[in-house]
């Protein structure tokens, strides 16, 4: 089922640059492997074509069950001359937790 | 086997003043390191230099040894800085001089010199190192005259170096964060610089640390699972000699210390994992173990690490122009097209006074209606309030303050239902852009310099 990464994974995001890093973590080791398969480079640049301007990097760190995206260009010019409010990326990771991705529900949070 | 206890009281300059003096009566800790130096704040710090000849030092550290040396010489808890900025000796005359004062005597003070590069960088371009800008690739020359300031990030040695004399306070300049948990690690256990795996454990340490409340459940996505964030625990790390360690915090003190937690500081500004390049050594995050120890302790194992490299990372600044921002809310019914048309008018009226911004130099966003995520939110048709946030930025400080001028006029010949406008009108400010460079380390190892006195 259809579901955003907020159920099913955790993040925190910060700057380097001009570009912002968002680490995205999952919340089983079960589920790493559908997060790596559905959030790629690719899905995560259209979930936030608006705001990154450059290409989107992803790294893996499995021992973590975590994916590392650099998003390129994506803070307004970056550290003091950014003019945008979030000019070092704080929300991002926030923001890439609203992606919704299909997941067996056999995986699913029990509520 | 001996564990040492080394925490973090201050994550940035603006942290919380209370943490470093909570982490010090709240259990026992043997070393606390205290971050102040942000990418620019070494730039702010030259300009208060060339005012006053002693100051270009944090001196917020001042106040914090004011509350607190007499507890530090008595329990032995060691702190390290990189408070010294551009001026530690200076720093370091005023701990003096407080220590004098409240009469405690027997203390000493160690400071690490050598990281300020801005006077030798002509004779280093001179010399055929371009210090190429790691974002963009320009080389430096052309910027000479613009830099307002260069230092090398140090790695962990000289801080030993410092330890091994008997301070208790080490103040250096700039100086990697980890390197100031890893300093102890090296003092306290000796291991040898070309132990690649502890060096990297011990640098995994310091990044875990180097947030201060982010391992302890700060910034933590599932906030709401954290206790007492109010009187959130700074962290600690509690490290033994073969280079395993526990992530932990006082007890009785709020906030979270877990798996998750202490994963979202691993993976926070991270690049490529297989690579965290310090002065020191190159740590793989890919090798790190975690695992739940007990209630608000993570085990932290398995950490792998690579030779470090023939470079010194160097963070320079220059005068990059002038900027400006206002803000004003705009509440009740048609909200956020009365912010639009506040928008509009700003720009019309100063295109007309001959002060017109292109959109790659001016900024509009409208908070409340999903700014930050522009795309990833959808906006409310009918938001009861907005607020209209402007900037822009130029070269001339004139047009940014003309700019400037524009805000204040909305309140009586805007919109309906304006308000926020406080503080008077945005000033201009000096954009101090950050210029990332690297340098061969011989060039800044062969004249680092410690001194440990005594008060």
């Amino acid at each position: 089922m259809r579901i955003a990464l907020s159920a099913i994974a955790h993040a925190r995001s910060g700057d380097k640059g001009d570009a912002s890093n968002v680490g995205l973590i999952a919340d089983s080791p079960e589920l790493y492997p559908v997060i790596r398969q559905e959030v790629t480079p690719e899905r995560v640049k259209e979930h936030f074509r608006r705001l990154v301007r450059g290409r989107v990097e992803r790294f893996e760190v499995p021992n973590l069950l975590a994916l590392n995206f650099i998003l390129h260009d994506s803070l307004g010019g970056g550290g003091t001359e950014s003019l945008i409010n979030d000019a070092q990326g704080k929300t991002h990771g926030q923001g890439l937790l609203e992606l919704e991705i299909e997941v067996p529900e056999a995986l699913l949070p029990r509520r | 086997m001996k564990t040492i206890r080394i925490g973090n009281g201050q994550g940035f300059w603006g942290d919380n003043v209370d943490a470093p003096v909570e982490l010090l009566r709240g259990g026992p800790v043997d070393y606390i390191g205290m971050d102040y130096l942000a990418e620019v704040t070494l730039s702010i710090m030259m300009r208060q230099k060339l005012k006053n000849p002693r100051l270009g030092y944090a001196t917020d550290f001042i106040d914090f040894i004011r509350r607190v040396l007499p507890e530090l010489a008595e329990k032995k808890v060691r702190i390290l800085t990189n408070a010294g900025g551009l001026n530690p000796k200076g720093c370091r005359e005023e701990i003096f001089a407080v220590a004098r004062e409240l009469g405690v005597s027997g203390v000493r003070v160690g400071v690490v010199e050598g990281d300020d590069l801005l006077s030798r960088l002509p004779e280093l371009v001179a010399a055929g190192h371009p210090l190429a800008n790691m974002d963009t690739g320009e080389p430096i020359a052309p910027y000479l005259d613009r830099m307002t300031s260069a230092n090398a990030y140090l790695g962990a040695r000289p801080v030993v170096e410092a330890l091994d004399g008997g301070a208790l306070i080490v103040l250096c300049g700039r100086i990697t964060d980890t390197a100031l948990a890893l300093a102890p690690l090296i003092h306290e256990f000796g291991w040898p610089s070309t132990d690649w795996n502890r060096l990297a454990a011990g640098t995994v340490a310091g990044h875990i640390l180097e947030c201060g409340a982010q391992a302890t459940g700060g910034n933590f996505s599932r906030f709401w699972q954290v206790p007492d964030l109010w009187n959130v625990g700074y962290p600690i790390a509690e490290a033994a000699e073969d280079g395993a360690f526990i992530i932990t915090k006082h007890p009785g003190t709020g906030g979270l210390v877990s798996v998750d937690t202490v994963s979202e500081q691993l993976v926070y500004e991270m690049g490529d994992p297989t690579a965290y390049i310090t002065p020191d050594v190159i740590a793989d995050f890919t090798s790190i173990q975690l695992a739940q120890a007990g209630p608000d302790r993570v085990q932290v194992s398995g950490i792998e690490g690579r030779p470090n490299t023939p470079f010194l990372k160097v963070s320079a600044s220059y005068l990059a122009g002038y900027k400006a921002s206002g803000q004003i809310t705009l509440s009740g019914p048609r909200a956020l097209e009365k912010a639009r048309l506040a928008a509009e008018i700003v720009w019309k009226r100063l295109e007309r006074a001959g002060y017109a911004f292109d959109p790659e130099h001016r900024s509009e966003e409208y908070l409340g209606v999903g700014a930050c995520l522009p795309g990833v939110f959808e906006a409310p048709s009918e938001p009861p309030e907005v607020v209209l946030r402007l900037g822009v930025r130029d070269p001339s400080a004139e047009r940014v303050e003309r700019f400037g001028k524009e805000i204040a006029p909305l309140v009586t010949a805007g919109p309906p239902g304006v308000t926020g406008f406080a503080g008077g009108r945005p000033k201009a400010q000096p954009i101090v852009a950050y210029w990332p460079a690297l340098l061969a380390r011989e060039e800044v190892e062969s004249r680092i310099k410690v001194s440990v006195e005594e008060v």
